[in-house]
């Protein structure tokens, strides 16, 4: 679990690591934290899994990645779990969760595959349809078209939730 | 050391005057630090002695990628659910007004990655709010703003470990 420097410190440095030579120590002035303690506590934070990753974000559309799929299939609940991990496996999918099915919307795995173009993404679903022998299911592709907004999750400070307006 | 890339691996979305020239150094740099970025006072220092550079060149091309909109930020990514709550929604707005409540829907701070699908359901975004309260409060207030009904699929289950993403690059 983390606490609240934890928190206050993760809300701080999503939004981006400063380009200068000291990062974290610029971290900790903004956050009256020494620069040992921001190491400390993002280096705790990355064991415990409460930061995935701490690297380079790139932008997959800007580097020639246009496709953009989201698969969705609905999946026999007790086959999920397995089939879930097994797609995550594939080196082209970039995400894979189970979300629940609604009645307008009988679907409950996910997974996305970032691809240069439309062709190459519909060759790999189809591998990938075939390896894991899921092309009974119910199933649906639902290519990106316009983005409107792209960022980063931002999480909001405990302390000031974000108002609700309307 | 650091060999040049072919050039067509880059292929800007719409050709800028002002497009950055690819160098093996911001190669590296977008395919091989998207994990694992040092956690140590001079990070910077460290990745630069790793590429036989200078600190200066990494922070120089780091900000090139950053300001040329290759790279979003240096940072960490959060689970879903560890800092407050989120969810996927899904909207089906007729295609003449999907570009108005699109951009209502963007106005607000609660909403990230708002895209266009080929789907009746044609309108996908994350909401991330502080609690279940105000998570709800937002859709209804999407509702309400819109007049179109929000469909709300929340996260039962993540199998993906991310790693980062593979630019598919041929390694110098």
């Amino acid at each position: 679990m983390f606490d609240a420097r934890d928190y206050e410190l993760l809300a701080h440095v999503q939004l981006g690591l400063p380009l200068c030579p000291r990062p974290y120590e610029a971290v900790g002035t903004a956050l009256a934290m020494s620069e040992q303690e921001v190491l400390e506590r993002l280096n705790r934070l990355k064991q415990q899994g409460l930061i995935k990753r701490l690297g380079v974000i790139v932008k997959h559309h800007r580097l020639g990645y246009r496709a953009n799929a989201m698969i969705v299939w609905n999946v026999p609940e007790h086959l999920i779990k397995a089939l879930g991990q097994r797609i995550s496996q594939f080196s082209f999918v970039t995400l894979c969760y189970q979300r629940p099915i609604q009645p307008e919307w009988p679907y409950n795995l996910y997974c996305m595959i970032h691809g240069k173009d439309r062709q190459t993404v519909l060759a790999q679903l189809e591998q990938l349809n075939a390896d894991c022998e899921i092309e009974h299911l119910e199933s649906t592709v639902l290519f990106s078209l316009r983005c409107f907004k792209q960022r980063g999750a931002r999480y909001q400070p405990i302390d000031k939730p974000a108002l609700v307006h309307g | 050391m650091l060999t040049p890339l072919p050039s067509h691996l880059f292929t800007p979305e719409q050709p800028l005057s002002d497009a950055l020239q690819i160098t093996p150094l911001h190669t590296r740099l977008l395919n091989d630090f998207q994990r694992d970025f040092p956690l140590s006072p001079r990070p910077y220092l460290e990745i630069a002695e790793h590429l036989g550079v200078s600190e200066a060149d990494v922070l120089t091309a780091l900000s090139d990628l950053s300001e040329q909109d290759y790279i979003s930020r240096v940072g960490p990514i959060i689970p879903p659910n560890q800092m407050g709550v989120s969810t996927l929604v899904a909207m089906a707005i007729p295609p003449e007004h999907l570009q108005r409540v699109a951009d209502q829907i963007s106005a607000r701070p609660e909403v990230n990655h708002n895209y266009e699908r080929e789907h009746r359901f044609n309108l996908w975004f994350v909401l991330i709010a502080s609690d279940a309260t105000h998570l709800q409060q937002v859709l209804d207030s999407i509702d309400l703003e819109t007049g179109y009904q929000t469909l709300s699929l929340p996260l039962v289950d993540e199998f993906f470990i991310d790693l980062g993403f593979n630019l598919d690059l041929p390694h110098v």
